[in-house]
């Protein structure tokens, strides 16, 4: 009887130091090495108050309480540590020596397919194609210079078999058959077109490869988008740095008399913007969890402002009893707010946690989405009175086919989150929707690079 | 007698390292021999001794290494280096330095205040007198 007790202390005592650690590891400033080093020291406290005759329990509780208190410590480790929560964003603090070659590996990798994907911009070069001669050419393919590297990493580093890859590996020639063998009218709509949509159609390419066997789970095309987003936004400061790094080098060197500008357009611009993307890649990658919530707090900052904007605009336009001013690029400027407002939909589902119960947030998401459903509804039904009149050129069909992919997945979406605001569903089934909604744009985009150009004559 | 924040702050570089430079230790161990040597004076929070010692760590007083317990566990061992032993004797003159300036004062207010001691002695026997009853 008197070691079943013991026993049951003993397994109650390790539950309760399992709970204090994951409750320290949660800390960013505490790192896993230093709540090892804490638990020991935890360990020793309560094995000498045992010895002093308390009960396990209350010697956790008293070791606990003098190792002080939490918040108050993880300020001091973040004091003496302050460089930890930027280090890790280059340097992993991973513990085995196993994990941090294979960290290494990984980082060669990417560094090599950087490499490569800077080399491959410069490849048409050595057959006389050049970036000022040639812009065309270079703005049809430049999604295919590195998104094949980027999905070939993936496919790397998920060790993905030919059944997963070769989907992508399709889409990528189909894509670099149809953009060059086309013969389009140089600066012409349809190839302006093909330009702005292949990256799209071949984005779903490179997430297929991302999310791997996971590609039909909602949680691993929800991690896609994550990894969009997080790029975006790291690809966004590499090439803010790179500004940086240009202009002083530009200054420098015109200082001296040397002028660069030929080499920084030819070599510097491309090669970066290409490597750049892998770059960023490895970076996401690599350091999943430390800004990670960065696209969401973006999103939830901007939801209310861009909900307050688009309620004055419909404001004005009831007060004023104006119409929208069709001009021919209103279409467009509506599509950007609709994908926008997609945007700031998907990164706010994305980071929220679907069991969390329904708050004010959710209520401004959901009054965002139908002021802007609101707002392209004015705006399709002015053009819809004018749309013969104006003709049906590629541009206006693509940008409306756009608005209508656009507007029923926001309908939809809004109805969803409406119904779980009145309880009626569970968050899960719009987060469902979300995904289930990616490879329909990509479709449509495919659609654009494919079937546009012929149906348009080339134009 | 509790020992205000600041000089427990200002008297845990030098305190830390004089343990190290007696033998190579670790944490709990470190704050055990605080204890004792203070009397159970010195109440540090215990948490707060592992800034101090990544501190040192960082300033390249001590070295830092994982070795085994005799318990089998993992745990991380300090030990003193060169620098840390010339820091350590700096903040020593420093610290006798501020001892023997107080001390000098104090002697001289010896005839204002009355030694503190004394009043302990005075208080004593009325004190075991209630603890007593």
């Amino acid at each position: 009887m008197g070691t079943v007790n013991a026993d049951n202390a003993a397994a109650q005592l390790e539950e309760l130091i399992g709970g204090w650690r994951n409750y320290l590891n949660k800390r960013q400033a505490i790192h896993t090495v230093d709540v090892a080093e804490l638990e020991d020291h935890l360990r020793e406290q309560i094995a000498a108050l045992s010895k002093a005759g308390l009960a396990p329990d209350e010697a956790f509780l008293v070791a606990v309480k003098r190792i002080g208190n939490l918040d108050t410590l993880s300020r001091e480790f973040a004091r003496e540590h302050a460089d930890r929560l930027w280090k890790q964003l280059v340097l992993s603090s991973s513990d085995s020596a196993a994990e941090r070659s294979a960290l290494r590996t990984d980082a060669a990798v990417a560094v090599g397919l950087a490499i490569a994907a800077a080399a491959a911009i410069k490849a048409p070069a050595l057959f006389g194609l050049t970036l000022d001669m040639d812009g065309g050419f270079y703005a049809r393919n430049v999604a295919l210079f590195v998104f094949p590297l980027l999905a070939g990493y993936f496919v790397w580093k998920r060790k993905l078999g030919p059944r997963l890859w070769l989907w992508p590996a399709a889409a990528f020639l189909a894509v670099a058959v149809f953009a060059n063998v086309y013969p389009f009218e140089i600066g012409g709509s349809t190839e302006i077109l093909s330009v702005l949509h292949a990256p799209i159609a071949l984005w779903l390419a490179v997430g297929i490869a991302y999310a791997g066997t996971r590609w039909n789970q909602v949680a691993g095309r929800m991690d896609f988008i994550r990894f969009s987003g997080e790029l975006f936004i790291y690809y966004v400061l590499i090439a803010l740095g790179g500004g940086v790094l240009t202009a002083f080098m530009l200054m420098m060197f015109t200082a001296a008399g040397v002028n660069v500008e030929s080499f920084f357009e030819n070599w510097l611009l491309p090669c970066g913007a290409m490597g750049a993307v892998i770059v960023a890649a490895w970076l996401v990658e690599a350091k999943q969890g430390v800004i990670e919530n960065m696209a969401p707090v973006l999103a939830r900052i901007f939801t209310p402002l861009f909900a307050a904007v688009l309620i004055v605009f419909l404001g004005t336009l009831l007060v004023t009893g104006k119409g929208i001013d069709i001009q021919r690029e209103v279409l467009i400027a509506f599509d950007m707010l609709l994908a926008v407002v997609l945007g700031l939909l998907l990164y706010s589902v994305s980071a929220r946690d679907s069991n969390a119960p329904a708050n004010i947030y959710d209520v401004l998401q959901v009054v965002l989405l139908v002021a802007a459903l609101a707002a392209d509804a004015v705006a399709l039904w002015a053009i819809a009175a004018r749309i013969s009149e104006f003709g049906f050129t590629p541009n206006r069909v693509a940008a409306l086919g756009l608005n209508v992919l656009l507007l029923a997945h926001l309908a939809w979406s809004a109805v969803l989150y409406i119904s779980f605001l009145r309880g009626k569903g569970p968050f899960a089934r719009l987060e469902k929707q979300q995904t289930d909604y990616l490879p329909v744009y990509a479709l449509w985009a495919a659609i654009v690079v494919i079937v546009f150009p012929p149906a348009f004559g080339f134009i | 007698m509790d020992i205000n924040k600041d000089l427990i702050a200002a008297s845990s570089t030098p305190m830390v390292l004089a343990i190290l430079a007696e033998e190579d230790s670790y944490g709990y161990a470190i704050l055990k021999r605080v204890q004792e040597a203070s009397g159970g004076r010195m109440a540090w929070t215990d948490g707060m001794l592992y800034p101090v010692l990544h501190r040192l760590e960082r300033l390249g007083y001590v070295k830092a290494r994982w070795g085994t317990a005799e318990n089998g566990r993992k745990r991380k061992y300090y030990k003193i280096t060169a620098q840390g032993k010339t820091q350590l004797a700096e903040e020593r003159s420093q610290w006798q330095a501020v001892d023997a300036t107080l001390r000098g004062i104090w002697q001289g207010l010896v005839a204002v205040l009355p030694d503190p001691r004394a009043i302990a002695t005075m208080l004593m026997p009325p004190v075991q007198l209630l603890q007593r009853a």
